[in-house]
This record gives C-alpha cells, sequence and structure tokens, in this order.
C-alpha cells in the first residue's frame, strides 16, 4: 500500500548510517511484541469461560480511514485501538501513547473536529469520520499558530505530551470556553504534564485566544 | 485484550437480537454494546471485560435532543455528554444535569461518552479493576479486597458485606434528583423504567449493577417538565480540582416559596453503591423553613444509615456538609 508511508520525515544523515532510531527500536521491539502477544493469545484461550460468543471475523478486518484528509486502507485487528492505528498502521506517530486508559490525554487527535482520547476508541469505529493528528494540524515549515505560540511560550519541557495538550487546545478555540485562565485550566485538565509546563502551556492558550 | 468479533447492527431490532443471544445482561456480559467505549476500552484492556462480541451501536440513530409533548426533554443513548451539558434546553431547564456533566472527566472524555454508557459506568474501585484480586463484583464468590484493604473513595450508603464499590456517576447523580425514565428496548419489546429503579443494590449478587435483561438495548431517557421556579446545583468535593471522581456530591432541585422549603429532591454521588437518592432528606426538606438548621437536618437524614469503612470515615461529615452547603447555595441563588 503506497500510501502507507511513514509521514515523519527521515533526517539523512540518519539514512546514511543505515537505520534510523525508530527504525531500530521497531525491529527490536518487534521481538518482544511477537512474544507477548502470543502468551496473551494462550492465555485468554485457556481462560476463556466456556462458550463466549464463537468470534467469526475476530482475524483481520478491512477498513478505510481518512487521516489528515487521506484515506488509508487497511488490514487490522479489531482491537486495534485508534491511537495503535495510527501510530503502528498509518506510522503517523506524532500521536504519543502515555498511560493507555484514558487518563493523560497524550493521545488527544480530532474526531470531525472535536477532541478525544484516541487510546478508548476502536479504529473500526471511525470509518468514514475525519480523523486529525497533530501532522495534520501544522508542519515544520507551517506551524499552526497554536504550535507556533507553544514553541514561543516554551510551553514543553520534554515534549512527551505536547501533541495532546497543542491539539487539546487547538479544539478548546472552537469549544465553550470562558475568557479566565481558570476556564482554560479547567478545559486543559484532561492533558497531563509530568514536566510541569502548565504555566507556559495556559500563556500560549490565552496567546492564541487573545490574538483569535 | 482478549480477541473479539465486531459487529455493527443495521438498525435497532437487529441489535437487541444480537445482544440477547448473551447470557448475561450488559455489564461483564460476553456481548456488549459499544458507543463512547471510555468504560468498555479501558476495562477490556484491564481484561475485566471480556466479550466475545462488541456491538457498535454509534450509527444507530439514537443521538438526538428532543421536546416531548408534557414539556419534558427526551434525550438519544447516543448523544455524548458534551453535548448534553451544552445543550440550551438542559442549560435553562436542568441546570444540576449540565453542572454534573460538567463536572465529570475530561473535554475529551466528555466528547465520546454517552448518555447511556455513563448509566452503565463502572465503580472505580481498585480491586474491581485488578484481576489479580479477588471480587465479588468481577468474580462472585471470590471475596471482597475492598473491606479488609484500601477503601477510602469506596461507598458508606448501600453496602453490603459482598461489595462496597461506589458507583462513579455525576451525570447519574442529578438524574436521579431529576426524576428521570429510562427507555429500553428488548427482546419483549419496549419497556419505561423509573431512575430509582434501574441500579440495584449489590446485595449477595454485585456482579448485577442494573436490572437489564440480556437483549436490553437503552434507547432514550427521558425527563419530565421542568419545575416552574425550582433552584438546581450539583456541588462535588473532590482530591483535586478538576478531572476526578467524587469523595462526596450532591444534587439539589429546591422549591422556596414564602420562607419555606415546597418541594425538594436530592440525590448523592460518591458515596452510594448506586447513585443514591435520599427520600429521608427531602422529607426533612419539606415545609420545613429554608434555613441552615434545616439543611443540617436533611444531612442528617441523608447520612443516618451510613457504614463507614476502615479509611472512609471522613466521608460521613464531608457528605453531610455537601450537602448542607449544596442546599444553602440553591436556596440563596
Amino acid at each position: 500500500m503506497s500510501e502507507q508511508q511513514p509521514a515523519i520525515p527521515q533526517h539523512p544523515d540518519l539514512h546514511r548510517r543505515g537505520t534510523s532510531r525508530r527504525e531500530f527500536l521497531t525491529t527490536a521491539g518487534g521481538v518482544g511484541i511477537v512474544a507477548a502477544l502470543n502468551g496473551r493469545d494462550l492465555i485468554a484461550e485457556n481462560a476463556a469461560p466456556g462458550g463466549a460468543a464463537a468470534p467469526g471475523n475476530a482475524g483481520m478486518v478491512p477498513v478505510t480511514l481518512k487521516v489528515n484528509g487521506k484515506e488509508h486502507s487497511l488490514q487490522l485487528d479489531p482491537r486495534t485501538t485508534l491511537l495503535d492505528c495510527l501510530r503502528e498502521s498509518i506510522m503517523l506517530t506524532g500521536t504519543k501513547k502515555g498511560c493507555d486508559h484514558g487518563q493523560c490525554g497524550a493521545c488527544t487527535v480530532h474526531v470531525n473536529g472535536r477532541r478525544v482520547n484516541s487510546c478508548l476508541s476502536l479504529a473500526l469505529m471511525h470509518e468514514g469520520e475525519e480523523i486529525t493528528t497533530i501532522e495534520g494540524i501544522g508542519q515544520p515549515e507551517a506551524l499552526h499558530p497554536m504550535q507556533a505560540t507553544f514553541v514561543a511560550c516554551d510551553g514543553y519541557q520534554c515534549g512527551y505530551c505536547t501533541s495532546g495538550q497543542i491539539m487539546s487546545a487547538v479544539a478548546l478555540l472552537k469549544e465553550p470556553c470562558g475568557p479566565s485562565d481558570a476556564d482554560v485550566k479547567e478545559l486543559m485538565s484532561g492533558n497531563i504534564c509530568r514536566c510541569g509546563a502548565y504555566p507556559n502551556i495556559l500563556a500560549a492558550i490565552q496567546q492564541v485566544r487573545q490574538k483569535a | 485484550m482478549h480477541k473479539f468479533e465486531f459487529v455493527r447492527p443495521k438498525d435497532r431490532a437487529a441489535a437487541v437480537t444480537i445482544a440477547a443471544q448473551a447470557k448475561t445482561a450488559q455489564q461483564g456480559a460476553d456481548i456488549r454494546f459499544v458507543a463512547g467505549g471510555t468504560t468498555l476500552l479501558d476495562l477490556m484492556k484491564l481484561n475485566v471485560e471480556t466479550p466475545g462480541r462488541v456491538v457498535d451501536i454509534n450509527r444507530l440513530p439514537l443521538d438526538q435532543i428532543e421536546a416531548t409533548p408534557d414539556g419534558g426533554l427526551k434525550i438519544g443513548a447516543t448523544v455524548r455528554n458534551s453535548d448534553l451539558a451544552h445543550h440550551p434546553a438542559v442549560q435553562r431547564d436542568y441546570a444540576v444535569l449540565s453542572q454534573a456533566l460538567l463536572s465529570g472527566a475530561s473535554a475529551q472524555l466528555r466528547n465520546m461518552a454517552t448518555t447511556a454508557g455513563n448509566l452503565l459506568q463502572r465503580t472505580r474501585c481498585m480491586y474491581f479493576r485488578d484481576t489479580a484480586m479477588p471480587c465479588n463484583k468481577r468474580e462472585p464468590g471470590t471475596g471482597c479486597s475492598a473491606i479488609p484493604g484500601s477503601n477510602r473513595g469506596l461507598a458508606i450508603l448501600g453496602t453490603s458485606e459482598q461489595c462496597i464499590a461506589s458507583n462513579p456517576s455525576d451525570m447519574c447523580v442529578a438524574l436521579a434528583a431529576l426524576e428521570a425514565t429510562i427507555h429500553v428496548e428488548g427482546a419483549k419489546g419496549a419497556r419505561a423504567i423509573p431512575f430509582a429503579d434501574f441500579h440495584l443494590l449489590p446485595g449477595n449478587t454485585p456482579q448485577r449493577e442494573t436490572i437489564l435483561e440480556p437483549g436490553d438495548l437503552i434507547t432514550h431517557v427521558t425527563l419530565p417538565a421542568p419545575v416552574a421556579g425550582s433552584k438546581q446545583v450539583y456541588l462535588k468535593l473532590r482530591d483535586r480540582a478538576s478531572y476526578e471522581f467524587a469523595l462526596a456530591s450532591a444534587a439539589v432541585v429546591l422549591l422556596v416559596a414564602g420562607g419555606k422549603v415546597t418541594r425538594a429532591r436530592i440525590a448523592l454521588g460518591g458515596v452510594g453503591t448506586k447513585p443514591w437518592r435520599s427520600l429521608e432528606a427531602e422529607a426533612a426538606l419539606v415545609d420545613q423553613a429554608a434555613d441552615l438548621a434545616t439543611y443540617q437536618k436533611a444531612a442528617e437524614a441523608a447520612l443516618r444509615g451510613a457504614k463507614p469503612q476502615s479509611e472512609n470515615g471522613f466521608k460521613i461529615d464531608l457528605a453531610k456538609r455537601c450537602l448542607t452547603y449544596a442546599l444553602k447555595t440553591a436556596a440563596n441563588a
């Protein structure tokens, strides 16, 4: 499938050296993932209380997802979350996996223009919907105003939560939200920053809102 | 996560037919409806919920909010919590519901979570969520780890020797005070369930949380016509200012005339094994002076049957103060 090229531009130097950090991690991690999945499957089948509904299409299911305006035809295990599909099948790794349980917000993306936790949703539930990730709102050479203002305000430290913060903040611009800092803090409470960059994140969001 | 078959039924009848093959009703069943997925996917990843079939009801036409002929409101099963909270009719006539919804979860989760899903939201008891630990709700007969264990956040009202898990919903507390009706389509047809009858006390069967039968699909919730002049407040107390479950909460729908309380509907959250309507508090309020002494008596009445555990005795006072303050706020609004 030619449209499934990795969307993250690889630095040319990394290619010359042979293996990028991401390629290395993917390859090395793959061994562990396969082993873990096999183990889990065995446990699942042994522990299944006799007669759970016999899975008919429990194998791979065809689905077409529209991400950042581009259609992707995929074969997915029904268990695949929207988050894992974006990162592992479509290779859009800007969306991050933090807690994987809807508690941290690192996985925030937009579905039909509204922010959601992609970790708590099945990819199959989103056929035909408009999915937008951090890669879809701006690019290094043409940043979204929220991205540019996060940079200007230093709204991050390690950066792991940043794409989720920005996706939340961009969605917030269109939501009912009062003018005060407290209003913004309340509506951003679903995005955790372990570095504690909150004051600068807040400043960035308020700056963009005031300009809008 | 266990393997499952993903199904998208073409209409409500098909959804009911599929789900009617389940051995038990919705929560913990081998066939599960999915709407927002915020509770179900979370618990499937923990292997607490292990359905063999997941039935996606998001494409069924159950996402409307409409006025009813009797002046009330009809709320579709898949209406998202954020849409419900911001709906003009809800903000105007059922403010307690809007406030409760907006006090729950995060903006992202409220964009996903639905009316029906919130009705079936499962407890946050850590032992229920941990398959390595005994839990009568998850695995009947294995025992309750919370009674001798960590129970700070758990229930003090409606508990049993088998289970003290608290119901985590905010929306349900408001719906209890608003005397909502839950509408269900099942294998034997459609029926309407008064809110107070929907959730079950744990008793000896904590695994059964509602009166739903296999195949039952919640289609919508109705609210009775708003009570003209009623003052409504949802007050939630928690460890953090935002994005946290209630330690205690109170939903108040109050009518005051001539310095007296003429009508009161009271429900508590965070302290009960189900959304806790307090008829005792209501009786202590009606026809009494709308003053602090009355509110305190109502709070005493609401918590009279409370049974504290090793770590959550503080909730008795907290819930009393929560209700007292909510009543004061509503009356002075």
